[in-house]
């Protein structure tokens, strides 16, 4: 052991701290990449977007935009000549692509979908999973160690294994391209994560909050709503948004079970056709819009997620 | 303000028996303190007068009302936890003034009664911060606040005081009592700390393996303990046992050890037993050169105004307690005299004390134990 030097033990020494900052940087660059990729490709032309070298540096435009949320279409120069001058800006950059703007495209449509049965399943699964992890936690459920493990096997499975039976019974019950039976599925797939997560959080809080509470002469319901309910916000929350991002991104049942009306929006998202294929800006431009409610429930409820991951690792 | 009464009161958890049908009555307002080891089925008691957990079999009565199988919420009982329970998303006022809501209270009456409980307990500076941030002393305030704060029949505590330092355990011990004093609720309070249930109980239950070893006052229970267990758990150090020859018949006076007799209380009761444990408290033991015993110095704890003195003694190891002053090396043998009118007999095989002119003075029941 040196002794010129004192050196904490549990302090990170320079070089590591410099090692592991180099690595998150490294991942940092790895995954956001792609994402910045995808956000400047909503800022091209269709022509810079698939130009050869790639460019980074191009003149911005909204068009990717206007194509998302407009169906367009080709017409003579002389009917366009025809036309009373353009009232708006996206009417004007439509025509000076020779196109024009036909109606609305179905994208608001699927992302107002995607939202529904989103945070639908959301609230549903975190609202079951919370009632049933206050049940596991706290009263002598029988076989609840065989329950438990019942609930987390469902997800042993890959989804898909199962797609074709649920597609067959869906059609069956009449719950294909349904929001209900969209909310369904991803509910019965995201509550064993909830129950499980949730549990943990419970486990984490004394009994004795209920039991001051129910001698103070509180009603158990009473005595979970404002006692435990509270303390199991941190869990709640991070429970949520790890339900909402499954449901958020799910690609495949939304492609197997929805075609119309509850078609959500990852499955529409890549169907988007320009003018001699896919239309790349347009793609772009619906990819950044789809990110960014997950992204601003996530940055909401931050706190609580960095909170919760880490929740139970460190007794007080 | 009630009189709590438990009859026959058993609890078995599956295979495992926490308590074992027990038996007590504590008077209307007294401090009533059950005492022992951890797992000795104290806390199951205590949850179980609270109507935390119900009772296997046995009945409980709360101010002559057969409370046995009532909810919780419908006993009029406060309690008080080890960790408190102060709920973390309310400020104090807040936590003093829950119980209060649940009845339906109209808010200004609230505020007032809080606010009075707090002045009790002198912490009306701190009734707008939240609890996270208050020191154990003022926890604890806070927690018996939101007990008294109803004005309930009794008071249940958990080892309210375990979790504060000493310094504040103390502090505590003397307010605890002092709001008994003035308030005088029934009160159970539960504690593996024999000093602060000697220094707040006016009647301790010793527990052992969910039966009640003894009863009484404190007094009674360190100067006469009914069972080995109590001697040995009751008292730092605890009491000093010496194995001695047993077949006395009523009446005996004397106790036979190696090669001394060493004269007891008059024996009430024969003690056929081969055995026999002589109960001596360390104070109980004199530096004495005339002495009945011989004892070699073992070793010395010097504790500022006494000294525990470790003796061997016929092979046994005894603890006296002495005056500070006195100088003694290790290895010297020096003569002991024991204060004999002091000192109790037991049976070595059951460990029960054995009856002696001792407790010829006694009028107070001496045993709540069953089983």
């Amino acid at each position: 052991m040196s002794t010129t030097t004192a050196h904490s033990v549990v302090a990170p020494g320079r070089r590591t701290r410099f090692v592991a900052g180099l690595l998150v940087v490294i991942y940092a660059l790895v995954t956001m990449v792609p994402l910045a990729w995808i956000f400047l490709t909503g800022f091209k032309t269709p022509p810079d977007s698939i130009s050869y070298p790639p460019k980074v540096v191009f003149e911005p435009s909204l068009e990717g935009y206007v194509n998302l949320f407009t169906t367009r279409s080709r017409q003579t120069p002389e009917y366009m000549e025809s036309l009373p001058p353009p009232q708006t800006w996206y009417e004007e950059l439509v025509r000076s692509r020779h196109m024009v703007i036909a109606g609305p495209s179905k994208f608001g449509e699927r992302f107002l979908n995607s939202v529904i049965i989103g945070f639908g399943s959301t609230f549903l699964s975190v609202f079951l999973g919370t009632l049933a992890a206050y049940a596991f936690s706290r009263f002598k459920v029988p076989l609840a160690d065989d329950l438990l493990f019942f609930i987390l096997s469902t997800r042993m499975m890959p989804p898909i294994a199962v797609a074709i039976p649920i597609f067959l019974m869906y059609r069956t019950v009449g719950l294909s391209d349904t929001h209900l039976g969209m909310i369904i599925l991803y509910t019965a797939v995201n509550v064993s994560l909830s129950v499980w997560l949730l549990k943990g959080f419970v486990d984490e809080i004394p009994r004795e909050y209920e039991e001051a509470a129910l001698i103070d002469g509180y009603t158990r319901l009473q005595a979970f709503v404002k006692v435990v309910l509270p303390q199991m916000a941190t869990g709640i929350a991070a429970t949520a948004i790890f339900c909402l991002i499954f449901a958020w991104n799910e690609y495949a049942f939304a492609l197997l079970l929805t075609s119309g009306t509850a078609q959500t929006a990852p499955p529409f998202i890549p169907t988007i056709i320009g003018e001699g294929g896919l239309d790349w800006p347009a793609i772009g431009a619906g990819v950044t819009l789809f990110l960014l409610p997950v992204l601003v429930f996530t940055i909401l409820l931050r706190k609580h997620l960095l909170r919760g991951i880490t929740f139970g690792a460190v007794r007080k | 303000m009630a009189e709590i009464r438990v009859e026959a009161l058993k609890k078995n958890f599956g295979e495992f028996t926490a308590v074992k049908d027990s038996n007590f009555t504590v008077a209307d307002g007294e401090f009533f303190v059950m005492l022992g080891p951890s797992g000795c089925g104290k806390t199951t008691t205590l949850r179980m007068i609270a109507g935390l957990e119900l009772p296997t079999s046995g009945r409980i009565f709360l101010g002559g009302e057969d409370v046995t199988f009532n909810r919780a919420s419908h006993r009029d009982i406060a309690f008080v936890f080890q960790l408190f329970a102060l709920y973390p998303h309310m400020n104090v006022r807040k936590n003093m003034g829950f119980p209060l809501v649940c009845q339906g209270m109209p808010r200004a009456e609230i505020r007032q009664r809080v606010e009075e409980t707090a002045r009790l307990l002198r912490i009306d500076h701190i009734l707008d911060k939240p609890v996270s941030g208050l020191a154990g002393g003022d926890r604890q305030r806070v927690a018996l606040g939101r007990a008294i704060v109803r004005r309930p029949m009794a008071f249940m505590m958990d080892e309210p005081l375990g979790t504060l330092d000493s310094e504040f355990r103390d502090l505590m011990v003397r307010e605890l009592r002092e709001l008994h004093n003035s308030i005088g609720a029934t009160t159970v309070y539960v504690t593996h700390d024999q000093l602060e249930a000697m220094a707040m109980a006016d009647k301790i239950a010793v527990m052992n393996h969910g039966v009640i070893e003894q009863f009484g006052h404190p007094q009674e229970i360190y100067d006469r303990p009914a069972t080995m267990f109590v001697a040995d758990f009751i008292g730092s150090p605890p009491m000093n046992f010496l194995t001695v020859a047993g077949g006395l018949a009523p009446g005996a006076r004397d106790v036979g050890l190696k090669e001394a007799r060493i004269e007891v209380p008059e024996l009430r009761e024969a003690a056929p037993a081969e055995t026999l444990m002589l109960g001596l408290r360390p104070e109980h033991i004199r530096l004495d050169d005339a002495g009945p015993l011989r004892g070699e110095v073992f070793g010395t704890e010097y504790l500022g105004t006494t000294q525990i003195v470790t003796l061997n003694v016929d092979d046994t190891q005894l603890k006296a307690r002495l005056a500070a002053d006195v100088r003694l090396r290790e290895g010297e043998t020096v003569g002991l005299s024991l204060d004999t009118a002091r000192l109790s007999l037991f049976d070595a095989a059951s460990g029960r004390a054995l009856a002696s002119a001792r407790d010829d003075a006694v009028h107070a029941p001496r045993t709540g134990t069953g089983g």
